[in-house]
């Protein structure tokens, strides 16, 4: 591991200006910045630790009727917040699903905003290629073991997928990231905070040279009754999303009046479902085809020699997530 | 990290640091990176909170100071001097001899390096030493009291034969005693844990001698006897394979 050097703000405004030279990157968890470090695939010299900053790991209910959420705290503490775990049990079952307890009890939410895909071939500094990690270099992926790898937003450059669940479900619960910078405060939807590879794939999202995630904010909650967090992996446990979908619903009577559906493991970012969403509301789930539905939301997925069974498991993925949220079937 | 990565003769790290100069600035923004003007550091109010032998306003270089740092283990104090890079792991065993706490795959994935810090269990092998300068750590060798007498769980450890090997041992007593405190701060009774939640909550320990059925015995019999439950042996009675804990 290369060496660095570490200073400890105390605020946010030193937060800011202890970040303001060349290799500086905030530490609060550690859990994807320091194996980052590990391996080579990220070399910080200067570390500005956050971690003392507590106004920035509280949860409270909003003015607007939502929940603002610190950036600094602790996906295990999020998950079983009582606000969290009554509202939104669509993120706190997200966040339940991911990693292991020591990991979210290390792990914030602003890291989790932030963690890097686990690709391998972004991983292992011993591949050559990677335009993530070495732009213009090449992807190993595209021509090589490609089984984890991204369906849908992929570009010629890179497909690799964003691991994180918990962004997941803030994409289908319409969260909004409070960022902060020397020159102010401003807001970022949770749907343009990651970007899409492009030709530009070392930028995994829309966060700005020297700024801080200090907030995450939900607005009032409309799913808490019909939810469900679907991930699909190797293992029961510990380890990243094959495929999975977060699925919220709320009804007015027998019929959809709002829908919020985003996917997992299928794309460089938390990929949300706006079409499907708009074709269930205003309709009563039986007179609908879900799997029609999901074969259209994903119509457009491009497949690679090893990851060509996502389509099918996506698709069945939503279709049953729906049902389940609805109460049609046991998760 | 590779062991040969301490030895600044092997030639391999020079070849690996060659390689990750060449990668450049593409992982700057890993975690809100900020290259950006270099001036404005100095004297901010945050000078007063860094630690000693650390100047705020500097760019590291590859040879970056030792710090002084306390830490407080098993309810003792420690002073050392460590580089910023020394994980919390490396500190316990190099510095402080404590080599109870074990290092598995020491990139988060196994578990074994699990140690409670105020009273969360964490993995320590991802948690640089210098970020717990406040912090109350306890190790498997603190879990047992002064006199000798086991904790619960290591008594129920020993009694369930919980164990082969006994490598990730540490970490999934370290692991359990934050899963059971976990619980009682939430107000659920552990006793009342399925042994689905029980696998699902202990999924961050690997044992790769495959005594899981063993460690959800033992994790049953100590979460029963802390809430004071009577025992109820048919419950440990379902196997673990195929879901929840399972071999890697």
């Amino acid at each position: 591991m290369n060496n660095f050097s570490y200073v400890r703000a105390a605020d946010v405004e030193a937060a800011l200006r202890l970040a303001a030279v060349p290799g500086a990157a905030f530490i609060a968890g550690g859990t994807n910045l320091v194996d980052l470090i590990k391996g080579g695939v990220t070399q910080p010299r200067v570390l500005v630790d956050i971690t003392q900053i507590t106004a920035l790991a509280q949860i409270q209910e909003s003015a607007q009727g939502g929940v603002r959420i610190g950036a600094l705290a602790p996906n295990s503490d999020l998950a079983a917040h009582p606000l969290i775990a009554a509202r939104y049990p669509l993120l706190s079952q997200a966040l339940l699903s991911g990693a292991s307890a020591q990991l979210r009890n290390m792990a914030t939410v602003g890291g989790n905003l932030l963690q890097r895909t686990r690709c391998y071939y972004f991983y292992d500094t011993g591949f050559e290629r990677c335009n993530k990690r070495r732009p213009g270099s090449g992807c190993g992926a595209r021509e090589g073991y490609n089984r984890m790898h991204a369906i849908l937003g992929g570009s010629e450059q890179c497909i690799a997928v964003n691991p994180s669940d918990m962004c997941v479900a803030l994409a289908a619960l319409d969260a909004v990231v409070e960022v902060r910078s020397l020159r102010g405060t401003h807001r970022i939807p949770m749907t343009d905070f990651h970007r899409l590879p492009g030709t530009t794939p070392q930028r995994d999202t829309n966060l700005g040279s020297g700024e801080l995630i200090t907030a995450v904010e939900l607005p009032p909650s409309r799913y808490a009754q019909h939810s469900n967090y679907l991930k699909l992996r190797d293992r029961a446990s510990y380890a990243f999303a094959l495929v999975s979908v977060a699925a919220g619903l709320d009804f007015d009577g027998e019929r959809i009046a709002a829908a919020g559906v985003a996917l997992g493991g299928v794309a460089p970012k938390p990929w949300r479902l706006v079409a499907f969403e708009a074709a269930l509301r205003g309709r009563r789930l039986a007179e609908l085809d879900l799997a029609e539905l999901a074969a259209a939301a994903t119509a457009d997925a491009e497949t690679l020699p090893y990851n060509s069974f996502k389509t099918e498991l996506v698709r069945r993925a939503i279709v049953r997530a729906v049902r389940v949220a609805a109460g049609l079937e046991d998760a | 990290m590779h062991p040969d990565e301490r030895n600044p003769n092997n030639p391999a790290l020079s070849r690996r640091l060659f390689l990750q100069a060449a990668a450049g600035a593409a992982a700057g923004a890993a975690a809100g990176a900020a290259p950006g003007a270099s001036a404005g550091a100095a004297g901010s109010p945050a000078s007063p909170g860094a630690l000693q032998g650390e100047a705020p306003s500097a760019v590291a270089t590859s040879d970056a100071p030792s710090v002084s740092l306390t830490l407080e283990v098993n309810g003792s104090r420690h002073d050392l001097r460590i580089e910023p890079r020394v994980t919390l792991l490396d500190a316990l065993r190099e510095q402080l001899q404590l080599t109870g706490t074990k290092k598995g795959c020491d990139r988060g994935q196994c578990g074994a390096c699990t140690v409670l810090v105020n009273g969360r269990r964490i993995n320590s092998c991802l948690s640089l030493a210098i970020m717990h300068q406040s912090d109350h750590i306890t190790t498997v060798e603190g879990l047992a009291q002064p006199d000798g007498s086991l904790h619960p769980l290591q008594q129920a450890f020993l009694e369930q034969d919980a164990f082969q090997c006994g490598y990730c041992t540490p970490g999934q007593l370290c692991s359990a005693v934050g899963m059971l405190d976990e619980h009682r701060r939430r107000g659920v009774a552990a006793a009342a844990l399925t042994d689905a939640e029980i696998r699902e909550s202990m999924s961050g320990n690997l044992c790769r001698c495959g005594a899981y059925p063993q460690l959800l015995a033992a994790i049953r019999q100590a979460a029963e006897a802390q809430t004071g439950a009577a025992g109820n042996g048919a419950r440990t009675g379902s196997c673990m394979q195929g879901s929840g804990m399972r071999t890697a």
